[in-house]
């Protein structure tokens, strides 16, 4: 299992690094210009310094091995250092990836925006969860009946019912017309005291719902099919022939076999769910990597794209190996090497 | 053969009377049983052998409620077992027989165990529910089991998996599993079926000793009627729901009465015929379950179906005077006698 953790680890590495250079290459190719937002006023001559300044003077192959090495280098670095408050070699000179548009380091940027979404993204995948597995258990368990057909409906309705509209309805609805929540998030505001986490719960309701909800919808539904198709197996007989009650023979036997393919989805949707709540930021303007994301293609800031899809992109190969690892694990079938 | 212990006089410890299970499905309605009834006296094996479809497993997962409901519902009958109707239990106190007073054995020894759990979790399941034991004991009266069936170094044993047991040592699980909390009656249904040849006579060797050694009531479910004759005391033959003769082991091979059991024994080989002949199934379509049987379920694969046998449905009866202290009731529903080749007279 380990000797398989690490070759599928080093697996990754090329994976990666032809997916960072087809990313660096896309968007270096795409017809952007970084002066473009300037006032025609500046001169041609000082736009062509800029762009120089800025790097674009070099040739391609060189600006992408100087971001690799700003990415997988520089920054991991600076990380260590300080975390650990401690300093590798001479860490001024070291360049970072900058933001074109705010010459700040791209990693600080998202640095700062990375908690708004992680408790956004996280809480909701959490909630789904909660939601989805009981929900799922209890339509296979009870196939056909009024619970299960009303869960099949609202599932349905759940995804296939894009976020951008469930946000707007509930903005419509609680925010504007009730009045409860608040449309805005406030990412400024931190939690003191009893008002302020008030405030904060209240202003993740929405958001965590809208994005809780549709994941749950997904998610039930693979729940109820993998325990619909363990609950016809034999064994299922055999715990019940040997006397157990429905209790042990559902949420032991059969939960235990249902969960292997579901722990696999839900791992391989978290990654999914960031680039998703991309949307749901948008809606709620919650001021996270989405809403960066967003503005930096926006401005034609390219090493703020390039690096947050990078970062995704690497969020999908870690977690298709969690996934992997997990199924090992709840399945002693399968065996590595 | 082996021992016979045919008792005509022990106390009965399973009489079903006129069980019928329907399920309900979005096709139609399936009739699997039709009005089943036997009995099982202590100590005595009894074979029940049938086609596939013919309603084997639904009547015995019946007795335990062990039928999915729904869709399946039993709509009448009555199980005596130990002084009491199995089928006004309650869900509890039925939960509390089976595995403990009743063990099951089902066919596939590969999909009936849980895969992602120990032998020994499996095992020791039922010890400690029914006989309230602790862990310790419960392992190391797991660890007995898999000895008494035959398992080499059972102690090591029990933390391993189903998938790392050949088809044979799974089947032994099984049993050991069905065994576990002393059961009074034991059923098996076609526990040899899933396994080649060589492992089925090991398994059946191993149900001998352990009978011999435990002296266990059992019912054998089988569609082959040369294991049964190895191990049956008596055999019940079922057909579309219903038990189509029934007798003790010898008088069935000696005399079948039905002519399904007169087809399904020239369907055995045997050394003292021409083989080639003999290799052949029985012809025709098994019957459609949509409905009660109002006429001979059999009739239209019959070679001596006559009028009546699609007229109406004959009831089983003895032929030979019925049960008597030195004699084992043969039975049959048929309206036609083959010795006599003539109708039965009857009223
Ligand atoms: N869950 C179910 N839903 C609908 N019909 C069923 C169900 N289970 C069994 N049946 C039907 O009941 C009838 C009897 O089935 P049963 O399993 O008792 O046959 P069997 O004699 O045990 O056959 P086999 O030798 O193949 O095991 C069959 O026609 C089958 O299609
Ligand atoms: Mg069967």
């Amino acid at each position: 299992m380990f000797r398989y953790a690490i070759r599928r680890l080093l697996f990754a590495i090329p994976t990666l690094l032809v997916i960072s250079f087809i990313i660096f290459a896309l968007l270096d190719l795409a017809p952007s210009d970084p002066t473009a937002q300037l006032p025609l006023t500046i001169p041609e001559e000082v736009r062509e310094m800029i762009k120089l300044s800025l790097g674009l003077g070099e040739p391609f192959h060189i600006r992408y091995l100087r971001w690799l090495e700003q990415f997988l280098v520089n920054e991991p670095l600076n990380l260590i250092e300080q975390f650990w408050g401690i300093e590798i070699g001479n860490s001024e000179d070291r360049l970072r990836v900058r933001s074109w548009s705010t010459r700040a380091p791209v990693v600080d940027l998202i640095a700062a925006r990375l908690p708004q979404t992680l408790s956004v993204v996280g809480v909701s995948y959490i909630v789904a969860i909660l939601i989805a597995v009981p929900i799922g258990v209890i339509s296979a368990y009870k196939q056909y009946s009024i619970f299960d057909q009303v869960g099949t409906f609202i599932s349905m309705i759940g995804f296939s019912v894009p976020t951008f509209f469930t946000g707007t309805v509930m903005i419509v609805i609680f925010s504007v017309v009730l009045g409860w929540l608040p449309s805005i998030y406030d990412t400024t505001l931190e939690v003191r005291d009893y008002d302020s986490f008030v405030a904060q719960f209240k202003q993740m309701i929405m958001p965590v719902m809208v994005l809780g909800l549709f994941n749950a919808a997904q998610l039930s539904r693979f729940m109820r099919s993998s325990m619909l198709d363990n609950l016809n197996q034999e064994y299922v007989r055999t715990a019940r022939s040997k006397g157990m009650g429905e209790p042990v023979v559902i949420l032991i036997h059969v939960l235990r076999n249902s969960m292997i393919p579901v722990v696999t989805v839900i791992a391989l949707g978290l990654p999914t769910t960031f680039a998703g709540a991309i949307i749901t930021e948008q809606i709620f303007r919650i001021n996270g990597v989405g809403q960066l994301l967003i503005g930096a293609i926006e401005g034609a800031d390219i090493p703020t794209v390039q690096t947050v899809t990078f970062i995704f992109a690497v969020l999908i190969v870690v977690f298709n190996l969690i996934a992997d690892l997990l199924y090992g694990m709840l399945d002693p079938r399968i065996r590595y090497d | 053969m082996t021992m016979r212990s045919v008792s005509t006089t022990g106390p009965k410890i399973l009489e079903v009377t006129d069980l019928k299970t329907v399920f309900g499905t979005r096709d139609g309605a399936v009739h699997a049983v039709n009005g089943v009834s036997f009995h099982l006296r202590e100590g005595e094996l009894l074979g029940i052998v049938g086609e596939s479809g013919s309603g084997k497993s639904v009547t015995m997962m019946s007795l335990l409620k062990l039928v999915p409901m729904p869709p399946a519902e039993i709509t009448s009958g009555r199980v005596m077992f130990s002084a009491r109707d199995l089928l006004s239990l309650s869900p509890g106190e039925i939960r509390k027989v089976r595995g403990g007073e009743i063990g099951f054995i089902f066919q596939d020894p590969m999909t009936s165990l849980n895969p992602v759990f120990t032998v020994g979790f499996q095992l020791m399941e039922p010890l400690r529910k029914h006989m309230g034991l602790s862990k310790a004991e419960a392992r190391e009266k797991a660890a007995s089991l898999l000895a008494l069936v035959g398992i080499p170094s059972p102690a090591d044993r029990l933390d391993d998996f189903p998938h790392q047991f050949s088809g044979g040592m799974r089947q032994r699980v099984m049993i050991a599993i069905a065994l576990a909390c002393d059961p009074k009656l034991l059923i098996a249904d076609e526990p040899t079926t899933a396994l080649d040849v060589t492992i089925q006579a090991q398994i059946l060797e191993l149900v001998r000793g352990l009978r011999r050694e435990l002296g266990m009531s059992m019912i054998w479910i089988t569609h082959d009627l040369g294991v049964v004759a190895g191990i049956a005391d008596r055999v019940a033959v079922m057909y579309g729901g219903l038990i189509v003769e029934h007798a003790a082991v010898e008088d069935l091979y000696a005399s079948p009465k039905h002519p399904y059991t007169h087809a399904l024994l020239q369907t055995l080989p045997s050394l003292d015929s021409e083989r080639a002949e003999k290799l052949q199934s029985i012809s025709g379509q098994p019957p459609s379950l949509d409905a009660e049987p109002t006429t001979c379920p059999f009739a239209p694969r019959c070679e001596f179906a006559f009028e009546r046998c699609f007229r109406e449905n004959p009831a089983i009866r003895s032929t030979n005077g019925g049960w008597a202290e030195d004699r084992v009731s043969h039975d049959v529903a048929c309206w036609w006698d083959i010795e006599k080749g003539a109708p039965r007279d009857d009223g």
